[in-house]
């Protein structure tokens, strides 16, 4: 059973159909990326995979569950549990310093350890920047503090929405070395990019355009490494 | 860390790393605690405060004799009766006819100090009189008989008093077998009140006690006590049962208006502190929506990482509640300022902190706060984490 099936998925806005009948599979430990142009749909499948939405028709099933059934407060249990989520804007609480906001997410999910907390930074590589506000950081450490945050509960899924498009190259790579050691430990990775560079990391890629998956590609040299054109 | 800890600590962080807003709605707390602490300091204090300002307005009380005559032992004796701290003054009177300048005149024999105390209003042109042979005129009679202040004046009695005045005016013509004792006065001051006092002249009760060769007798006393309706009422009893030689009895004129103004004046404090409470309260809750509408994101950020609405409902309250705590603390003090000001300049005397009002102050302050936060925070638990995380 693959870990995430999305299938017939609609979403319907008035006459516009932001996502018109996709299917979609993704398995265990899989990288997938999705790219397409603006106004395709992407952030609309990112929101409804993410329990943050509901498909207006169609099945998606996530660990054999239907979220589309699921109440808005089981939602919220099952995003917290299973899925980590990363933003092209870096969305952090600005009054709580990058250790508290990674352990903002520690909160809901279960116990605040801010050791475990520090290590999550550590591991983004932003130990000496734990007691810093957001204001304080730059726009790639936000994002990191972000992956810190989307990692620390340990989840099925890290779902990222553009996560380097406000970024410049150095903190784009540093981003997506997070992302291949975090799919080598296993984790299902779906990110969304409208960069090549960034999709061709991944294992495999799909294009949504109009709301339908237009393409889909298999990545033959896929290294995890990206590589600046 | 424990969860509660890292509540504590992230309530704490938004309040004070987003000082400015949440400034406006401590303000607000913090005006409507100090209000409601002083006006209800003020609320307690004022029959006190009230009841020391129309103590200027004369005696609440006349003792006289339950039948026959009365004397200072039965007043003391029914004084003894009122709390020290109640008792503001007595003044015994004694009346007696005596003739100046062989006219019949009515002297009363008083003691001035305690004059002062119980008719305050006595407006004494010159000096009082402070001590034997010393005579205070009432100002009808000091123009009647052309006394000037410093000039001496003689007081005779003729010791049938009992016959009266028109009685001495024919003694005085028929025999002159009984002698009149004399006494000399020097006039320290003349008398204004606007009332029947002004037709007396007052002399020390020793002074009259000689003249009329009479002593130990007094025919009322007037009472200043710093209480009104029940508790003067229970005075005035307990009285009237323990010294059967008196009769005590109250200045209805003066005792009424006291209670209906002192009434009123109560039910002003309590409707301003109502209104006051309703000002913070809409003051409160509009902040309140501009900071959720302000963190709209920040709520959306909150839900997609996991928060339930009971989270985020928890977090607001917390703020708000901390914000009413700081708030009732704050108030609590300024209010008991507010109240020694209020005190100090439309009373003219100062009042003690009452230490119970300062958790009533911070629980109401709290309670306030958080009923004010409801409507806005149940609109909080609205926001939708997938509209505000696409961008708005
Ligand atoms: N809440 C909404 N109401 C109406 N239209 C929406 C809403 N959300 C998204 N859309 C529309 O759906 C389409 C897909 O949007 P989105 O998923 O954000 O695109 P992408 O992320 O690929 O740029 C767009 O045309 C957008 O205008
Ligand atoms: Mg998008």
């Amino acid at each position: 059973m693959s870990l995430l099936e999305l299938k017939n998925v609609y979403k319907i806005y008035g006459d516009l159909h932001a996502l018109d009948d996709v299917n979609l599979k993704v398995e265990k430990g899989e990288w997938l990326a999705i790219m397409g142009p603006s106004g395709s749909g992407k952030s609309t499948m990112m929101n409804i995979i993410g329990c943050m939405d509901k498909p207006s028709k169609g099945e998606v099933l996530l660990d054999g569950v239907n979220i589309a059934a699921e109440s808005a407060k089981n939602l919220t249990n099952i995003r917290r549990d299973k899925i980590g989520l990363i933003f092209q804007q870096f969305h952090l609480v600005n009054y709580l310093t990058a250790v508290e906001n990674v352990m903002l997410a520690q909160y809901y999910h279960s116990i605040p350890d801010e050791k475990e907390a520090l290590e999550a930074l550590e591991r983004v590589g932003l130990a000496d920047r734990a007691k810093h506000l957001p204001s304080q950081l730059s726009g790639g450490e936000q994002q990191r503090v972000c992956v810190a945050r989307a990692l620390i509960n340990h989840p099925e899924i890290i779902l990222a929405d553009e996560p380097t498009g406000n970024l410049d190259d150095a903190n784009e790579e540093i981003v997506v070395e997070l992302f291949r050691k975090l799919h080598e430990e296993g984790t299902t990775l779906i990110v969304v990019t409208h960069d090549p560079e960034v999709a061709e990391t991944a294992q495999r890629m799909v294009v949504l355009r109009n709301g339908k998956i237009s393409k889909e590609t298999v990545n033959e040299n896929f290294t995890g490494h990206i590589r600046f054109h | 860390m424990t969860k509660r800890k890292m509540y504590f600590r992230m309530i704490t962080a938004s309040l004070m790393r987003r000082r400015s807003r949440m400034l406006v709605a401590l303000l607000a707390i913090a005006i409507g605690a100090t209000i409601l602490s002083g006006l209800v300091t003020i609320y307690y204090d004022v029959p006190r405060q009230m009841g020391a300002q129309f103590r200027n307005y004369g005696a609440n009380m006349i003792l006289t004799a339950a039948d026959g005559s009365f004397t200072k032992e039965d007043m003391d004796a029914g004084l003894a009766i009122v709390a020290s701290a109640d008792l503001v003054g007595a003044t015994p009177f004694r009346y007696e006819t005596v003739r100046i300048h062989e006219q019949p005149i009515m002297a009363a024999g008083t003691d001035m100090e305690a004059v002062k105390k119980t008719s305050p209003y006595w407006l004494i042109e010159g000096e009082w009189p402070a001590g034997s042979g010393e005579i205070l005129v009432g100002e009808n009679v000091a123009e009647n008989l052309n006394l000037k202040i410093g000039s001496t004046v003689t007081l005779s009695f003729t010791p049938e008093a009992d016959e009266g005045a028109g009685a001495s005016e024919n003694a005085g013509a028929d025999d002159e077998v009984v002698l009149d004792n004399m006494i000399d006065f020097v006039v320290k001051g003349t008398l204004n009140t606007g009332g029947s006092e002004e037709d007396y002249v007052y002399i020390p009760m020793a002074d009259l006690e000689e003249l009329t060769g009479i002593a130990e007798e007094i025919d009322l006393a007037e009472v200043s006590i710093s209480t009104s309706g029940d508790g003067l009422n229970a005075y005035m009893e307990r009285i009237n049962t323990q010294v059967p030689a008196v009769h005590a009895r109250l200045v209805k004129r003066v005792t009424a208006s006291e209670t209906t103004v002192l009434s009123k004046l109560q039910a002003l404090v309590l409707l301003v502190t109502v209104v006051v409470l309703a000002l913070t309260m809409i003051c409160v809750a509009t902040t309140m929506t501009a900071v959720v509408t302000e963190r709209r994101r920040e709520i959306g950020l909150r839900k997609a990482i996991g928060a339930s609405d009971a989270s985020i409902i928890q977090e607001f309250m917390g703020e708000g509640m901390l914000l009413g705590g700081v708030g009732g603390i704050l108030g609590s003090g300024l209010g008991f300022a507010f109240a020694q000001f209020v005190s100090v300049n439309v009373f003219s005397s100062t009042i003690t902190l009452r230490p119970v009002l300062v958790p009533v102050t911070i629980i109401v302050s709290i309670v306030i706060t958080g009923v004010a936060c409801l409507l806005p925070i149940k609109s909080a638990t609205k926001v939708d984490p997938a509209l505000v995380l696409k961008g708005e």
